[in-house]
């Protein structure tokens, strides 16, 4: 699976919603999908699956509001 | 002399703040006239002599201290025990400052300010130990961060990077005329929010009740909304204040109020009502508690992790306000709103019983509301007298 297919799948995951997989950049906070405890369940999933370590203090909802915008990050921390 | 209580601190600070903005129209660097500036309030507040201008400098140079080892030693190792012992040292004047009152000893620790600057001084060690902050920080770059003058008393509590990136930014005359405008809108607005709506509300109002109401019940009654009122229109003012200042001097200090009567639910409430405060305990406080519990998989049900975290933010946030009976009760108060409407939400979610819609989110509204305002009830300490 392609990096972008399987940030989305865990987005989707933690979200309990495909949507994110199609409106990419839905603003996931706005939209009342994702909270502070989803958030924190994310930044462990970025962990488990994917190996990458997204420090809590970096999660600013400001850049990390869509999924394209959280792909992006992700790639600068990769 | 307390900041933005009287015309002549405006008067003052106005006088100072002309070449400032000279500077910014002209798109030159306001950083250098800016230090001159804030020493000169720093000593226009500090220097009454109730302000605790010594435990200030003490404070400081502790931080200073803290902040500085810290990070020399985090570009080496990076143990939790030294990252908790720091933390620790770093809030310890403000556990002193709330626990001296109590052995009725002289309260030497307090200075105007010490809640808000020991947040600001934590959080730079809370992003050293996340790898955040690297490179060593100047002593120029610490100070000026923690004693911004516009918001040293009450905040609105800032974060160290974006501050800095402010701090170093040369504003074109174009955006430092915008940044000005929105700066001077907001003072005006501080007035009358501060000055005229909340003074109106206190002085007409709240001290006339016993004339207004006609019964215990009413009384308390109509002092819970009024109060309630006063608190928003004064702490918004003050804000507004600290914030228009802050732009003025090139800084974008974060806002505290986003229409908080308007929330929906208590979590919205949250969202909107003295944010730079609860943001802060979001993200170093709930987040961090919640990651630790389910990285070290020391509790598996979600619903316990979350209402734990509220717990603890509450019951901290309660008495970080201070150690009365009435901080305490307020801070227990949230956290029990808070999980029930955790469970609420959790069960709506699957059972969808809550109808959606526009009544029905002025039927939330108005709950919340009320929720709201007898949590100032509390909070205002009428209650326990």
């Amino acid at each position: 699976m392609e990096f972008k297919e399987k940030v989305l799948q865990v987005i989707a995951e933690v979200c309990e919603d495909d949507v994110v997989k199609e409106e990419q950049d839905l603003d996931i906070f706005e939209a009342g999908l994702l909270d502070s405890f989803a958030t924190v369940e994310l930044i462990v999933q970025f962990e488990e699956q994917l190996g990458i370590n997204v420090p809590i203090t970096e999660f600013d909802r400001d850049t990390w509001n869509t999924p394209n915008a959280i792909i992006d990050r992700l790639n600068e921390l990769k | 002399m307390t900041p933005y209580s009287s015309f002549l601190f405006f008067i003052i600070l106005g006088i100072l703040l002309l070449p400032t903005m000279i500077l910014g129209i002209m798109g030159k660097h306001l950083r250098y006239y800016n230090v001159f500036v804030s020493i000169a309030v720093l000593a226009l507040i500090f220097s009454g002599g109730d302000e605790g201008f010594y435990s200030l400098v003490i404070f400081t140079i502790l931080q200073l201290v803290l902040i500085k080892s810290y990070i020399s030693y985090r570009q080496k190792k990076n143990s939790s025990l030294v990252f908790y012992l720091m933390s620790l040292l770093s809030i310890m004047p403000l556990i002193l400052s709330k626990i001296l009152p109590f052995l009725a000893v002289d309260n030497w620790a307090s200075f105007l300010g010490i809640s808000y600057l020991t947040f600001r001084a934590v959080q730079i060690i809370i992003e050293t130990r996340d790898g955040l902050i690297k490179q060593q920080l100047s002593i120029y770059q610490l100070v000026n961060f923690m004693l911004f003058y516009p918001t040293i008393s009450s905040g609105p509590i800032d974060r160290f990077r974006r501050f800095q990136k402010d701090e170093e930014k040369r504003w074109t005359p174009e955006e430092y005329k915008e940044l000005l405008y929105k700066g001077i809108n907001k003072i005006f607005l501080g007035f009358l929010y501060k000055f005229i709506i909340g003074y109106a509300i206190n002085t007409y109002f709240i001290m006339d009740l016993d004339h207004i109401a006609d019964g215990r019940f009413s009384y308390h009654l109509l002092y819970m909304y009024s109060y309630s009122l006063y608190l928003f229109f004064d702490f918004a003012g003050y804000t507004l204040f600290a914030v228009g200042v802050s732009y003025i001097m090139g800084i974008r200090s974060p806002e505290n109020f986003n229409m908080p009567f308007i929330s929906r639910n208590i979590k919205d409430f949250w969202n909107r009502w003295h944010m730079s405060l609860s943001f802060w305990f979001r993200d170093y406080v709930f987040m961090r508690f919640v990651f630790l519990m389910k990285k070290k998989k020391w509790i598996q049900n979600k619903m316990l992790v979350s209402n734990l975290g509220y717990i603890l933010l509450f019951l901290l946030m309660g008495v970080w306000h201070g150690l009365a009976i009435q901080y305490i009760v307020y801070g227990a108060y949230h956290a029990l709103m808070m999980t029930a409407f955790n469970y609420f939400e959790t069960w709506n979610k699957k059972h969808k019983r809550w109808p959606t819609g526009k009544t029905m989110t002025i039927v939330s509204i108005v709950i919340t509301f009320h929720v709201v305002c007898f949590g100032f009830y509390l909070f205002s300490g009428r209650p326990f007298q």
